[in-house]
């Protein structure tokens, strides 16, 4: 005991990472999910008004007032330049440019039958939301605050379309009248014994004040397991890059990076190989894991090669850069072992590896944009959600790229410490 | 050999050292070394530990920077590549990958001097079978004895086929026979031609090895010539007398010091002309009420110059 004390002791950095470890991972944690968020997530939502009545317009500002929600019915500015309202096709290019999560499409006629009442099977204009299934939760935002805002923004309206229908199905009661009740009631009453409630394509929204019909407009189809292949895949690369360069740790300490520099390989020549192979070692580990996500899970991998293999390479170029910078950083391998650990977990759990960035507040969200892990799911999902093609990727290559450069100058320049004494 | 005088160095020697001086914050560890090595001569660099020895080969072989001083090998400078090339590295340390075989770390090292294919191949073999690992080749270093470690340690530095060697204390923590073993691996290299520049605080093994030899201390050479010269030089034709007292204080201290001797744990040294001084000296310290427990007469070696020219033993 005395002895381990001593050690740790010594080595200064080893003994600060000991304890400032667990303790700036719980921070991470209770930040991201605790009472310190400073801000709730708000959900981008395309609205797209085909009817243009009085109450789609109240609609749609009832939903701008949404605090959660940002509303936006045309793309941004061009060089000052005001671009033209969406239409179905170009909020649905946008969900699956990544513009937005989800968007709304008010079709024509909404403003006559804004309410959903009504038998089954009958003609009834029906708002549009087209989603990208990556993001689980804004979906479910939109479509629980479309309710609650058709509830509270447009009473009135609620109230007319509520007499029009008074009038259509009462006033004597008829034998008819009194089948399409019994009909709806069994309806409803079916729905409510049925575990069948969010049809992808169908009236998922039976009973709520507004018809919404959800379609995937985005990774249709697809279940979770290539995103966590990414995003599992990306933390795992860290771990190994960081394992990996750390052997330079090794040679400084037994000698033969001594050794080596008195040959004819200079230290950049010698941080170049060590990065050359952090990086192979680094690919084939996430060939190794898309092929047994492809082999046992399903995921449509083989068609997707090309992309995968640039945010592969681009991937793991900039973790094996990141490894070679914290080996060039630490002075004994007992300080990078912490030092690694900490800053790993920090990017995985911030970049969206251990749960996904829409969770998030949105100043989290954007912090994650300062880590490997968010740029290489983001480029991971376009190229296996989104069928996006290979020059599509090019925003997450080059920060990845830029990382990796960066990174790999500012560890050459630390480990000149090994050059000379 | 004829003896080449301190501070001055013919050029296009295999290695030639003038005016090193390094400095470490307020401890000069190297103070104005002036040195050349001739062709296929071994140069011994003999002094304690803490001499500066392992600073001036880490100068010469680029891992230190001289604060003053340059370093040529053929007239070269010392970084550049003919001269990296030209030079063999042996470290006190350790210096091999402990999970990599005898051959891979051979091979490994053989890359980074930039041996391919069949130059490698041969390479490794004879490293292997200088070394006498070739049955262990396969062997992971950590596997192996420390005698064998050091023998792998030294072929890897040789594995370029340098023409100028730099060992530094190759023998440390060595058994006797690996030491043999390595003796006879380093005399090996001396018949092939091969220049050597070897560091050692033992004083036999310079003794056995070395042409000539540097004396060292506190950074500064202090002699330099072969084994005879320097003895020679220190002590003409005088011989050495040794005297160990029964019990030391009672003024033996003084006494020894009025005699011109040198008196350390117990032990004094005297140099003598002639035999009959020794009858002297014996007289004299009954007189002075020394009891001597033992006495000895030898000719000087190299272990007396390093006594006669610091002032103190050369030990580990």
């Amino acid at each position: 005991m005395r002895t381990g004390l001593i050690a740790l002791r010594r080595d200064r950095g080893a003994f600060a990472l000991s304890f400032v470890l667990p303790i700036a991972f719980f921070s991470i944690f209770a930040v991201i999910f605790g009472g310190h968020r400073d801000s709730t997530p708000r959900v981008k939502v395309i609205v797209v008004d085909e009817d243009r009545s009085t109450a789609s317009q109240r609609l749609i500002r009832g939903l701008e007032r949404e605090g959660s929600l940002v509303v936006k019915k045309q793309p941004a500015a061009k060089d000052g330049v005001q671009q033209a309202d969406y239409t179905a096709a170009t909020a649905e290019a946008a969900v699956k440019g990544d513009t937005a999560p989800v968007a709304l499409i008010i079709p024509h006629g909404f403003g006559e039958y804004p309410m959903a009442f009504g038998a089954p099977g009958e003609n009834r204009p029906t708002i549009q939301l087209l989603k990208d299934s990556s993001d689980l939760i804004a979906a479910q935002v939109v479509t629980g605050l479309l309710q609650k805002v058709a509830m509270t923004a447009m009473p009135d309206l609620m109230a007319e379309q509520g007499s029009k229908y008074l009038g259509r199905f009462a006033g004597g009661l008829t034998p008819e009248q009194r089948k399409r009740i019994d009909e709806g009631l069994d309806e409803l009453r079916r729905l409510e014994n049925s575990d069948d409630q969010s049809s992808a394509s169908g009236d998922s929204n039976r009973g709520m004040p507004v018809a919404v019909a959800t379609r995937d407009v985005v990774g249709q189809n697809r279940d979770m397991v290539s995103f966590y292949a990414a995003a599992i895949g990306v933390m795992f690369l860290l771990f190994t890059a960081s394992g990996a360069s750390g052997s330079l740790l090794d040679e400084a300490e037994s000698g033969t990076l001594d050794r080596v520099l008195s040959s004819r390989v200079t230290m950049g020549n010698l941080l170049a190989g060590k990065l050359v192979y952090s990086m192979l070692l680094a690919f084939s580990q996430l060939v190794v894991m898309f092929v047994w996500a492809w082999l046992v899970f399903k995921v449509d991998f083989i068609p997707h090669i090309p992309g995968f293999v640039v945010m592969g390479l681009s991937t793991a170029f900039a973790v094996g850069a990141f490894g070679m910078l914290l080996a060039s950083i630490c002075r004994t391998r007992a300080q990078l072992g912490p030092l690694s650990t900490l800053v790993i977990l920090l990017m995985s759990s911030v970049g969206g590896s251990m749960f996904p960035r829409y969770f998030m507040s949105e100043s989290m969200q954007k912090a994650g944009l300062l880590t490997i892990n968010a740029w290489a799911i983001d480029g991971f999902t376009k190229v296996f959600w989104r069928d996006e093609p290979i020059s599509h990727l090019w925003p997450q290559v080059m920060v990845l790229l830029s990382i990796g450069v960066v990174f790999w100058a500012v560890a050459r320049r630390l480990a000149g410490r090994w050059e000379y004494s | 050999m004829a003896p080449t005088p301190v501070g001055s160095v013919p050029s296009l020697l295999p290695l030639r050292i003038e005016g090193v001086v390094k400095r470490f914050g307020g401890l000069t560890a190297v103070n104005d070394v002036t040195l050349g090595l001739k062709a296929g001569e071994c140069l011994g660099l003999l002094g304690p530990n803490g001499a500066g020895k392992s600073t001036l080969i880490r100068s010469v072989v680029g891992r230190v920077i001289p604060d003053a001083g340059t370093v040529s090998v053929f007239g070269a400078r010392a970084d550049s590549a003919g001269a990296r090339e030209a030079l063999g590295w042996i470290p006190q340390e350790l210096a091999l990958y402990p999970k990599l075989t005898c051959r891979e770390n051979l091979e490994s090292f053989g890359l980074y001097h930039g041996l391919r294919g069949a130059a490698l191949k041969t390479a490794v073999e004879w490293c292997l079978d200088w070394a006498s690992l070739s049955d262990r080749a396969l062997e992971p270093v950590l596997h192996l004895s420390g005698g064998m470690k050091r023998r792998l340690n030294m072929a890897a530095g040789l594995i370029h086929r340098p023409k100028v060697i730099l060992m530094d204390e190759p023998t440390v923590g060595v058994d006797p026979q690996s030491r043999n073993r390595i003796f006879e691996m380093i005399e090996m290299l001396h018949v092939e031609g091969v220049s050597m520049l070897y560091t050692t605080h033992y004083m036999e093994e310079a003794e056995r090895l070395c042409d000539r030899i540097a004396v060292i201390d506190h950074g500064r050479v202090i002699a330099l010539g072969t084994r005879d010269e320097l003895v020679q030089k220190a002590f003409a034709s005088r011989s050495e007398v040794i005297v160990r007292f029964a019990k030391t204080g009672n003024g033996v201290d003084g006494w020894v010091k009025e005699r011109a001797g040198v008196f350390e744990d117990g032990t004094a040294r005297f140099t003598i002309e002639h035999a009959n001084e020794v009858a002297v000296l014996l007289d004299s310290a009954g007189k002075a009420g020394h009891e001597l427990a033992d006495i000895s007469l030898r000719k000087p070696n190299l272990e007396s110059v390093f006594l006669h020219l610091t002032g103190r033993e050369l030990r580990d």
